[in-house]
């Protein structure tokens, strides 16, 4: 367990990318099988163990330790894990952070895979007790899923591409062909075997993004202009025989949309974007993201869910037709076959995203000012002649997102932030004022400020308290935030009946009396 | 009880000998515990204090008035008999142990139970009244063996022979600690400093504590300094100053670097976790041994170990003092 504690902490100390990629690539290469297929599947949130409840582990650590010198320690720490792993007692008559070594990588997968839910707090207490402080945080978070060392998969694909000299756009085309612990991928990577190969299976393709419109226009004749939905992007891979749907990061997300799995049985792979049908467009248009969060993350779908939150996706591009790769065509030769291809689809659960119709760039301005859509984002520009890449490429496609709402709110309460932020009061509460002239809540953001700000902000809250409930930390109504959110809507969340969408600190007005701020019903107006 | 020493949030006041102990504000006459700003400011009237902790101010604050007061050595003030006795913080840390009307009060100051090359060991003395530092007042804070962390440093060092290793230590304490403890692991190699540790490191010598050989970082040129150990104060790590370093890979020795978001706050690649003060286990130990009829916690994470006090039938209570715990450098 001990190499594989200390990639994590040298993963949460490094801050360049390639120091990073060199830290993986390091541990892959001298790790042996199949603890580093383990290790990699961890790092790329392939790990799928029955996770071990926080609560689990909470109940665990207060058997052993004064639960109130524990609360004490969690709220000084932030991070749950690292508490318990901080605090845990060594066992009677043994030394503290002793790793003997017994406990390898793939033991303690085997062990949490075998465990019921019930025995796995006595199973994880035993395995404590054998590692030292980093191999108990890094067996927490292992067993509570979710490593959260700022690595994201692709990075953890490029660090096992840099160790063995292969490319990584060819290790991500195996990838989904392959599960935990990747042995035949290491036999592949060391020339033991032959490159595993991915055909028959319905994988992942990666998604081509856009950059953030910069320019001051683009000419029209180059691009075509699209609206930006705001959904989740979402790709359609199907064999003919099964089909699966994944989310922007590559993860398999079919289950929670079983409908739309369902109603595709075509060979082919489609991008798309996600959306839910709102009844307040009569059934028939796109609902706010609101709508489609009722949906997310959620591992079984009733099938109340599904009638009451109907999902469907609304077509951007068409990667594969049959075994014919069109990722190399242009976009205006592949949105052709796109359309041509919509008749062999699912009408309830498929339609084409439009594209807009305008005459020059400061026509699509215009356009995109009067859109009032909740489901709108903002427009998409995309070359004419782009073909479908992976990830960001310079001046292909561009994201053109509607310019933020804001509003001036007074800052009411604050917490400390989590991770790299634990020692700062970052997180901020703040609301706007009633007719009866009380500040009610309407948001909370912990976002949009500079280094510099954050620590000013501290400084304030700090010096502004005027009273304390557990972490959070009520202030003097003084101080007046411009944030800036994408969309408001109704919520039974804050007591204002409001709840931004994405809300961000834009400034910090100093120069503003806090009685100046603006007003629930000035926000409620702004609701759609 | 105790009602001739009262505590104030600008220092603890020894109402028969009319002194302050660690008064932050200017007092005419102050007992100080050790060099640290936090606990030794300049502008009092006079001074008593160990030999080392007047000449550490005298280095900081110019010349101060001032009687030295040799460890064990007993000095009466107004009816109170005072001593110092080692507290095992940095060179010329005492706790002061007073005695007055049938009771004895002792205040530690910061203080460690490690062993420490650059100062004498804490010497713990039963008395009616504890009154005990908190800086890591919390059971997370359990200081690792200080050999482990040094040979993580000289690892580092080793196996990165291109490039440097910038060590952020407290100029006061920390950084000769961490040199001496390099040199007894055997690093003889030349150890550079900022130029704001040089005169606390003179001074050191001065007083008898061998550091090996020590080189200003000033002038030398980058290529000069590859696979050396750099110490710098810890608001340099990050700052343009490291820029002529070559490739340094930035350490920080302090008792914070437990825990993970601490280091990386600060931009941290290599915590060394190396305290001055006491962990968690020291302080209830140390509150154990001693056997204090009531426990006063002047400052840090106090809430925690008043809890404990509670749990374990000790009378206790916490003295918020001002000024003091400055976590950002020291510890």
């Amino acid at each position: 367990m001990r190499p594989f504690s200390q990639l994590l902490d040298a993963l949460v100390y490094t801050r360049s990318r390639n120091g990073k990629l060199a830290l993986i690539a390091a541990y892959l290469r001298a790790a042996p099988d199949p603890d580093r297929g383990w290790a990699l599947a961890a790092l790329t949130g392939n790990l799928d163990l029955k996770a071990v409840k926080s609560s689990a582990i909470g109940e665990m650590i207060r058997a052993r330790v004064d639960p109130v010198l524990y609360e004490m320690s969690r709220d000084y720490v932030g991070d749950l894990a690292e508490t318990v792993a901080l605090l845990w007692p060594p066992p009677p008559g043994e030394p503290p952070d002793l790793d003997d070594g017994t406990l390898t990588l793939a033991t303690v997968v085997d062990r949490l895979h075998a465990t019921s839910r019930a025995a796995a707090p006595d199973a994880l207490a035993q395995m404590m007790d054998q590692l030292d402080a980093s191999g108990r945080f890094a067996l927490l978070k292992l067993a509570t899923g979710g490593l959260r060392v700022g690595i994201s998969a692709r990075l953890a694909k490029t660090g096992f591409a840099q160790a063995f000299g292969l490319d990584v756009d060819d290790v991500e085309q195996v990838w989904h062909a392959l599960s935990p612990p990747y042995t035949a991928l290491f036999d592949w990577a060391e020339g033991r075997a032959a490159r595993p190969d991915p055909a028959g299976t319905p994988f992942f393709r990666p998604f081509m993004l856009a950059h953030p419109l910069e320019a001051d226009s683009v000419d029209l004749a180059d691009y075509a202009a699209e609206w930006k939905w705001d959904g989740i992007r979402i790709q359609i891979v199907g064999t003919g025989s099964e089909t699966r749907l994944y989310s922007r990061a590559g993860d398999d997300i079919s289950a929670s949309f079983p409908e739309i799995a369902a109603a595709f049985t075509g060979h082919a792979v489609l991008d798309g974007e996600l959306l839910v049908r709102g009844e307040f467009q009569g059934g028939e248009a796109a609902a706010s993201f609101n709508a489609l969060q009722q949906r997310l993350g959620r591992k079984l779908v009733s099938a109340r869910m599904q009638t009451d939150y109907p999902a469907f996706v609304r077509l951007y591009d068409l990667l594969l037709e049959g075994d014919e790769d069109l990722r190399a065509l242009p976009w205006a030769q592949r949105r052709a076959r796109l359309e041509a291809y919509m008749p062999h689809l699912d009408a309830t659960r498929f339609d084409l995203s439009a594209i807009i119709d305008a005459a020059d760039f400061d026509a699509l301005a215009d356009i995109r000012a009067g859109a009032r859509d909740a489901a709108i984002e903002g427009v998409m520009l995309k070359r004419r002649d782009s073909p479908y890449v992976a990830g960001r490429k310079a001046a292909l496609w561009y994201k053109w997102k509607r310019d933020p709402l804001t509003a001036d709110c007074v800052m009411m309460y604050a917490q400390r932030g989590h991770g790299k932020r634990s020692s700062f009061y970052s997180d901020y509460t703040f609301g706007c004022w009633t007719a009866d002239g009380e500040l009610h809540p309407v948001g909370k953001a912990y976002s949009g400020f500079t280094d510099e700000e954050l620590k000013w902000l501290d400084r304030f809250v700090r010096q502004n308290t005027v009273a304390r409930f557990g972490p959070v930390r009520e202030v003097e109504k003084t101080l007046v935030l411009e944030v800036a959110f994408d969309s408001i809507h109704d919520s039974k969340r804050h007591k204002s009946g409001l709840a931004m969408r994405f809300p961000r600190i834009a400034r910090i007005r100093r120069d503003k009396p806090s009685a100046e701020a603006d007003t629930v019903e000035g926000l409620r107006k702004l609701v759609r | 009880m105790a009602h001739w020493i009262e505590p104030h949030p600008t220092g603890i006041y020894v109402r028969p000998a009319d002194a302050w102990i660690d008064p932050s504000v200017p007092r005419d006459r102050a007992l100080v515990t050790h060099g640290h700003a936090d606990h030794a400011r300049g502008g009092h009237g006079h001074v008593w204090a160990t030999r080392e902790t007047l000449a550490i101010m005298a280095l900081r604050y110019g010349t101060a008035s001032g009687t030295p007061v040799g460890y064990g050595e007993e000095i009466a003030l107004g009816g109170v008999t005072i001593r110092y006795v080692p507290a095992g913080h940095v060179l010329g840390s005492a706790q002061i142990v007073l005695t007055h009307a049938g009771e004895r009060v002792v205040v530690t100051g910061d203080y460690k139970r490690r062993p420490d090359p650059t100062c004498l060991p804490f010497e713990p003395v039963p008395c009616d009244i504890l009154v005990t530092e908190a800086t890591f007042g919390l059971p997370v804070f359990r200081h690792p063996d200080t050999g482990s962390e040094i040979d993580r440093l000289i690892a580092a060092l080793h196996a990165n022979p291109d490039r440097s290793v910038l060590v952020g230590a407290y100029a006061l304490g920390k950084a000769q600690r961490v040199i001496c403890e390099l040199r007894a692991r055997g690093h003889n190699d030349p150890i550079y400093l900022h130029g704001a540790m040089e005169r606390m490191c003179n001074l050191y010598v001065e007083l008898g504590v061998e550091m090996g050989d020590l080189r200003p970082a000033t002038g030398v040129a980058a290529k000069d300094m590859r696979g050396a150990i750099i110490v710098a104060p810890p608001s340099a790590l990050n700052d343009r100053w490291s820029r002529r370093l070559p490739d340094p890979i930035t350490a920080m020795a302090s008792g914070w670097m437990r825990v993970r978001q601490r280091a990386r706050q600060k931009n941290v690649e290599l915590p060394l976790i190396l305290s001055d003060h006491a962990d968690w286990d020291e302080l209830t130990d140390t509150i154990r041994e001693v056997a204090p009829t009531e426990t006063w916690i002047t400052h840090g994470r106090e809430e925690a170990l008043l809890h404990w006090c509670m749990t374990h039938q000790i009378r206790a209570r916490a003295l918020a003092l001002v000024g003091r715990d400055d976590e950002e450098e020291e510890g």
